[in-house]
């Protein structure tokens, strides 16, 4: 199954002395397995431009987005045979400590009713 | 063996029910991946029992009746909606060969030869039921339904939720397995012991729902605490060698043991102390210590915080008389949990037993100390405890004004009433008639 990882920022990271592994080593083991198709660190929120469509017209801002303290930081996709592989390979990525991880699966093509 | 016997077939429908249900649900479900198919065909074999086996007789082996029913109308639905069914048909050819719970996944395949002991497909059931990744009210729902057997409009009452409410619930927990990936598998290593904590989570909340109604005028739902008990004992079944999940079989045997003394004719709580202790159940008590000493026997050292409640209520269960329980003993029980599980509430529990173990100002002094602490705010039995213990020191006023604060804070009326009762008591005067 496919999963997008969004690495994002947390307000209350975790304050242990444990800080596992640098994600260099992360992205190294992952590629290795093959859990990892891709990803990217983003540029903060303050570099991101929003587009809407709406009558026709393509507005263009810079803002507003959501009020957050907690922002998505990059993402991964995985590839993972399920939510348990998925689950302890976000748990070893550093920001699982730093900040949060959320896992999306990819859309398996049935419409929710 | 005839149908002669209306009365004896439906008893033994229900035997079937309640001891074949998740072992065919199970099976199906591993089969096809697909919860609803399993659970439909599930409970369509077991209709079909109450219909033929009066005609027909009581199968010598009624598992082995129910799965195949299910199995077939499984490939039937399945064959009926166009899904290829080969390789659904090919693993139930294999779990015949081979026995159910023979692994399909690749991981288990490989773990299967490397010597590791067969899965049942219960276990993994009972772990998918209880993932982490569900909504901590769908695990319950979902352990219920499914493990359990129990009827959705059943788990609706039993927690107090409209139908359609607990249906919506179901119906959302199985889409979030499905199309998030959760495995039907048994987790291994680390994880197992984490995720089984999780799994007993689920089975004491079960019991927690049907020990106290949180709110509202009915105290006692057995149905949720024999659900309860029955789901600890697979567990126990399927994992022998945890002594977490024997832990918290016997706590709930010693609680449940004690059902019929816990409240009185009139509807009103029995503490402890004054309980009828010929009224507690024997039989039930008696299993309850069984399993606590087969583990006394088989793993001595391993303390959870299972074990040590089941402990603490082992301690009661052995005393005749309220007078005789061993308090301290109970004290140093409370010592190894808070140093496994530190809580306010398991400080509570410790500083009231301290004062029963005959140093009723030394719990004083500790409740004292979990006010000042402000953890415990808005909760009626800190005030209870206060009031109990300054009672017992013969301090009524002190005593008085702590149960007055409890009445104000206890949230539901069983708990208001017994607590009025006590002040009375300690007014010399009468309980006021509250109709």
């Amino acid at each position: 199954m496919r999963y997008v990882m969004f690495v994002a920022t947390d307000t209350a990271p975790d304050r242990s002395s444990d800080e596992g592994i640098p994600v260099e080593q992360w992205v190294e083991e992952n590629d290795a397995r093959g859990t990892r198709i891709e990803g990217q660190r983003l540029q903060p929120v303050r570099d991101a431009t929003l587009v809407r469509v709406r009558d026709g017209e393509t507005i263009v801002t810079d803002g507003p987005f959501t009020e957050s303290k907690e922002w998505i930081a990059g993402f991964d996709i995985l590839e993972c045979r399920d939510l348990d592989e998925a689950i302890e390979i976000a748990s070893r990525h550093p920001m699982a400590r730093g900040g949060r991880i959320e896992l999306r699966p990819f859309w398996n093509g049935e419409e929710d009713e | 063996m005839t149908g002669a016997d209306p009365d004896g077939v439906r008893e033994a429908v229900d035997r079937a029910y309640r001891e074949e249900w998740t072992r065919v649900v199970a099976t199906l479900i591993r089969a096809t991946g697909d919860w609803d198919v399993a659970e439909d065909a599930a409970a369509d074999a077991f209709v079909r029992a109450a219909e033929r086996w009066p005609g027909e007789g009581v199968p010598r082996n009624p598992g082995a009746w129910l799965t195949t029913v299910a199995r077939n109308r499984v490939l039937d639905v399945l064959r009926r909606r166009g899904v290829e069914v080969g390789k659904v048909r090919e693993w139930m050819a294999m779990d015949e060969m081979r026995g159910p719970g023979a692994p399909t996944d690749p991981a288990d395949v490989v773990a299967a030869r490397s010597g590791a002991a067969e899965i049942d497909d219960r276990l993994r059931l009972v772990f998918t039921c209880a993932h982490p990744a569900l909504p901590l009210e769908a695990r319950v729902a979902l352990t219920l339904r499914t493990v359990g057997g129990l009827e959705t409009p059943e788990i609706a009452r039993a927690f107090l939720v409209p139908e359609a409410t607990m249906a919506q619930r179901l119906v959302r927990a199985k889409r979030k397995i499905r199309n998030a990936g959760i495995p039907y598998r048994v987790p291994e290593g680390d994880e197992l012991r984490r995720r089984l904590s999780g799994v007993l989570a689920v089975l004491m909340l079960v019991h927690n729902e049907g020990y106290l109604a949180s709110s509202g005028d009915r105290l006692l739902r057995l149905d949720l605490q024999e659900e309860a008990i029955r789901l600890a004992r697979l567990v126990v079944e399927l994992m022998p060698d945890e002594p977490e999940a024997g832990g918290l079989l016997a706590l709930l045997l010693l609680q449940h043991a004690r059902s019929a003394a816990r409240v009185d004719a009139s509807g009103d709580l029995v503490p402890l102390d004054a309980q009828d202790r010929t009224r507690w159940d024997a039989a039930e008590t008696a299993q309850g210590l069984a399993v606590l000493d087969r583990l006394d026997a088989t793993r001595p050292a391993a303390a959870g915080p299972y074990r040590l409640q089941a402990e603490i209520q082992r301690e009661h269960a052995i005393a005749a008389h309220a007078d005789d329980t061993d308090w301290p003993a109970i004290v140093r029980r409370y010592d190894a949990l808070l140093a496994l599980t530190p809580s306010p509430v398991i400080e509570l529990n410790r500083a009231v037993a301290l004062g029963l173990a005959g140093r009723a100002q030394a719990g004083l002094d500790e409740l004292e100390r979990l006010e000042a602490s402000g953890s415990l705010d808005g909760y009626h039995l800190l005030p209870a405890a206060q009031a109990d213990l300054l009672r017992r020191l013969g301090r009524a006023d002190a005593s008085a004004a702590r149960y007055r604060r409890a009445i104000e804070l206890a949230p539901t009326e069983p708990e208001r009433r017994f607590l009025t009762r006590r002040l009375a008591e300690l007014d010399g005067r009468d309980a006021p008639d509250l109709g």
